[in-house]
C-alpha cells in the first residue's frame, strides 16, 4: 500500500494545471496499492489554491501558506516535513518540479524517478517508465529507498478531471532551513500570453531558425498561430537567436509537447527538438528541404518557401 | 575563484537515435557512436571559465576551474577531461567508476566528497547529462552540502570573487532574478552562451563575447599543447569514503516504438489543408 502526496506547483495564487497531471499519476499509485493520496499546496496564497483542489479526490488538501516568490529554499524542508508521512512523493517535472523535488528527495534520502511517461504497479511493487536519451530511449526504474520521489512529464498524464466530493483542508506546518536565508528572491517576470499554454494546447505551431527574425515570427507565425487557436512554439536555435523568448522552446532543453497537431515551420529537426515534440499526434513539416531530418517523424510534409506557404495556409485556415 | 565543473563523457547525442538495447533489454549499447563530452556540462564549463578569466586581456585566467569526472579510466574519459583543460579549466580529477554502478544519488555523494577536499567557490554543472536525462544530481549536491542552488542560469554576475551572485534563471513561464550568497551550485540553460550573459566584474562589463551556435569555445592550439602538461589527479568512491549504494535500478531498457506510417509529401497548401481538414481531422 503506498500512500502519495502530490506536491501543488502554484501561480499567482492559482493551482497550475500541472498540479493535475500530478494527481493523476498519485491516483495510479493509489489505486493500484491501494493506498490513498494528498495534496499539498505551498507558496503564497495557498489557502486559495487548496479551495480550488478540494474536487480531485484528494484524502485532505494540505496548504502551507509561504510569502514572496518562490526558491526551493524556501520549500523544501516543509515539503519534507510533510513528505515524512507518506510513501510516495509527486509532482510535475516542470521546471518548477524538477528544481524542488530533488532537493526534497535529498532530505528524505529518496531516490527520485525523474520525468517519468508511465506508472507501473505490479502485486503492490512500483516501478516507473522514463524516457532517456532525448527519447531514443525507455527505461524501465525501481527506487530502492524506503520512500520514493517522482516527477511525472505532463504529456504523458492527463490533468485529473474533478471527481466530486470536497476534500478537507488543513494547515501544514512550515519548517524553516537555515539554506533559505543564502537566497534572496529578487523578482520574477511571468510572460503572459492570450494564447494557450504550450504544453496544454491541442495544436502547437513552432517555428525555427527559418524565419530569420523577430518581426517574421510576429508577422508570419503569429497569424497563423491565432487562426488555429493554437500556442506558439519554437525550436533552441530560434529561441538563441532572440525571435522568441525562451519558455517557448521545444525540446530535450525545454518543453516537452504532445499536441493533437503539431506544426514544424522552417525546423530542420535535430535529435534535440525531436525530443521535445515527436509524441504529438499529426505531425505536420513545412522546409524548403525534404531531406531535412524532421521528415523521420513528420506525417504531412510540404516542401515549400514558408514566406510563400504561411501566408497562404492561414488563408486557408481562416476559410474553415 | 575556484570553480568545481563535473563533466560527464556520454555516447554522442546527436546520433542518440542509433543507440540500441541489447536482446535482453538489459542494458543501452552505444556501440559505433563516439563519447562526447555531455552537452550541457559544455555550456557549464564555458560559463565556468568566463566567471575565471579577463576577457579583455586574451581571456587571462584569474581563478581556478577544476573538472571532475565520474567514469571508466579510459582513453574515452581522459579525451574529455583533456578536451576541457584545453579550453582552459586548470586541473581534472577522474573518480573511477563503471557507469552501470552509478545514479544521480551516487554521483552527487560523490561530488560532494570533492567539494569536501576542494572547497570550492561555485560548482557550476549540467542540469542533466545527455542520456540519462534526470536533472537531478546538481540539486541533491546543494542539498547535501547545506548549499544553495541556482537551476536553470541564463545570467549570471558575480562580485567579491564569487561570494555572491545574481542569476536570471528560466523557469516554465518566465524568468526570475535570485542573489545568492556562495559558495552555491548553479545549473545553466542554453541561454548562458549568449555574448553577455556571464558577468564577473573583472571582465569589462560592455565585453561581448563571440556568438556561440551550439556548444563552449573551442580549444586553442596552444591551448591544446598546454592540456598536454596539465595534471589529471585519479581517485576511487573507496579513496573518497563514498558508499557505492544506489537509489535506483534500471530492470529493462526498450527503444520506443518508431512513429506508424509514411509521411505523406503534399503538393500544395490547399492539399495539406484538405488532408488535416478531412483525413487527419485535426483543424
Amino acid at each position: 500500500m503506498a500512500n502519495v502526496l502530490v506536491v501543488a506547483e502554484l501561480l499567482e495564487g492559482k493551482a497550475r494545471k500541472t498540479t493535475l497531471c500530478g494527481v493523476t499519476a498519485a491516483k495510479t499509485i493509489a489505486e493500484g496499492t491501494g493506498g490513498s493520496f494528498d495534496i499539498l499546496a505551498i507558496g503564497e496564497g495557498a489557502g486559495a489554491a487548496a479551495e480550488e483542489l478540494t474536487g480531485f479526490g484528494a484524502g485532505k488538501v494540505l496548504k502551507a501558506d509561504i510569502a514572496g516568490g518562490y526558491v526551493c529554499e524556501k520549500y523544501a524542508a516543509t515539503v519534507a516535513a510533510v513528505g515524512e508521512g507518506y510513501d510516495v512523493v509527486v509532482a510535475c517535472a516542470s521546471a518548477y518540479g524538477k528544481d524542488l523535488l530533488p532537493r526534497v528527495a535529498a532530505k528524505l534520502s529518496a531516490g527520485v524517478a525523474s520525468d517519468i511517461s508511465a506508472v507501473h504497479v505490479d502485486g503492490g511493487n512500483l516501478s516507473y517508465t522514463r524516457p532517456m536519451y532525448a527519447g531514443n530511449v525507455s527505461g524501465t526504474v525501481e527506487i530502492l529507498t524506503p520512500k520514493q520521489v517522482v516527477t511525472v512529464r505532463q504529456s504523458e498524464f492527463d490533468a485529473a478531471a474533478e471527481s466530486g466530493g470536497s476534500s478537507p483542508i488543513e494547515d501544514a506546518a512550515v519548517t524553516a532551513d537555515p539554506v533559505a536565508d543564502k537566497v534572496e528572491f529578487v523578482g520574477v517576470e511571468v510572460v503572459k500570453s492570450e494564447r494557450p499554454e504550450l504544453t496544454e494546447a491541442d495544436i502547437v505551431v513552432s517555428g525555427g531558425r527559418a524565419l530569420k527574425s523577430a518581426e517574421n515570427f510576429t508577422n508570419v507565425i503569429e497569424p497563423l498561430v491565432d487562426a488555429l487557436g493554437a500556442a506558439m512554439g519554437a525550436s533552441r536555435a530560434a529561441c538563441d537567436a532572440g525571435y522568441v523568448s525562451p519558455e517557448l522552446q521545444v525540446g530535450q532543453t525545454g518543453k516537452v509537447v504532445a499536441p493533437k497537431l503539431y506544426l514544424a515551420i522552417g525546423i530542420s529537426g535535430a535529435i534535440q527538438h525531436l525530443a521535445g515534440m515527436k509524441g504529438s499526434k499529426t505531425i505536420v513539416a513545412i522546409n524548403k528541404d525534404k531531406e531535412a531530418p524532421i521528415a523521420q517523424v513528420a506525417d504531412y510534409f510540404l516542401v515549400a518557401d514558408l514566406f510563400d506557404a504561411i501566408p497562404a495556409l492561414t488563408e486557408e485556415v481562416k476559410k474553415l | 575563484m575556484k570553480i568545481l565543473v563535473p563533466i560527464k563523457r556520454v555516447a554522442d547525442p546527436d546520433n542518440a537515435s542509433k543507440l540500441k538495447v541489447s536482446g535482453d533489454g538489459g542494458a543501452v549499447t552505444s556501440e559505433g557512436l563516439e563519447w562526447k563530452m555531455n552537452p550541457f556540462d559544455d555550456w557549464s564549463l564555458e560559463a565556468a571559465l568566463r566567471l575565471t578569466e579577463n576577457a579583455a586581456e586574451k581571456n587571462a585566467r584569474v581563478g581556478e576551474v577544476i573538472l571532475v569526472s565520474i567514469g571508466p579510466n579510459d582513453e574515452h574519459t581522459q579525451r574529455i577531461i583533456r578536451e576541457g583543460l584545453a579550453k582552459g579549466a586548470e586541473r581534472g580529477i577522474l573518480v573511477e567508476a563503471e557507469d552501470n554502478t552509478l545514479d544521480s544519488n551516487i554521483v552527487a555523494q560523490v561530488l560532494k566528497a570533492i567539494v569536501d577536499k576542494e572547497s570550492p567557490d561555485l560548482v557550476v554543472l549540467g542540469k542533466q547529462a545527455a542520456d540519462g536525462d534526470s536533472n537531478v544530481a546538481g540539486t541533491q549536491l546543494a542539498e547535501h552540502l547545506g548549499w544553495p542552488i541556482v537551476n536553470y542560469a541564463m545570467q549570471l554576475t558575480t562580485a567579491d570573487d564569487g561570494k555572491t551572485l545574481q542569476v536570471q534563471r528560466e523557469l516554465d513561464t518566465g524568468v526570475a532574478t535570485v542573489k545568492v550568497t556562495g559558495p552555491a551550485v548553479v545549473t545553466t540553460s542554453d541561454r548562458i552562451l549568449q555574448p553577455e550573459s556571464v558577468k564577473n566584474g573583472v571582465t569589462p562589463a560592455d565585453h561581448q563575447y563571440a556568438k556561440l551556435e551550439v556548444g563552449g569555445r573551442y580549444a586553442s592550439l596552444k591551448g591544446i599543447m598546454q592540456a598536454k602538461k596539465k595534471p589529471i589527479d585519479t581517485t576511487s568512491l573507496g579513496d573518497l569514503g563514498v558508499e557505492p549504494a544506489a537509489a535506483l535500478k534500471y530492470t529493462k531498457f526498450e527503444l520506443p516504438p518508431a512513429r506508424s506510417g509514411e509521411t505523406t509529401f503534399v503538393e500544395s497548401v490547399e492539399d495539406l489543408v484538405e488532408k488535416l481538414h478531412n483525413a487527419a481531422k485535426v483543424i
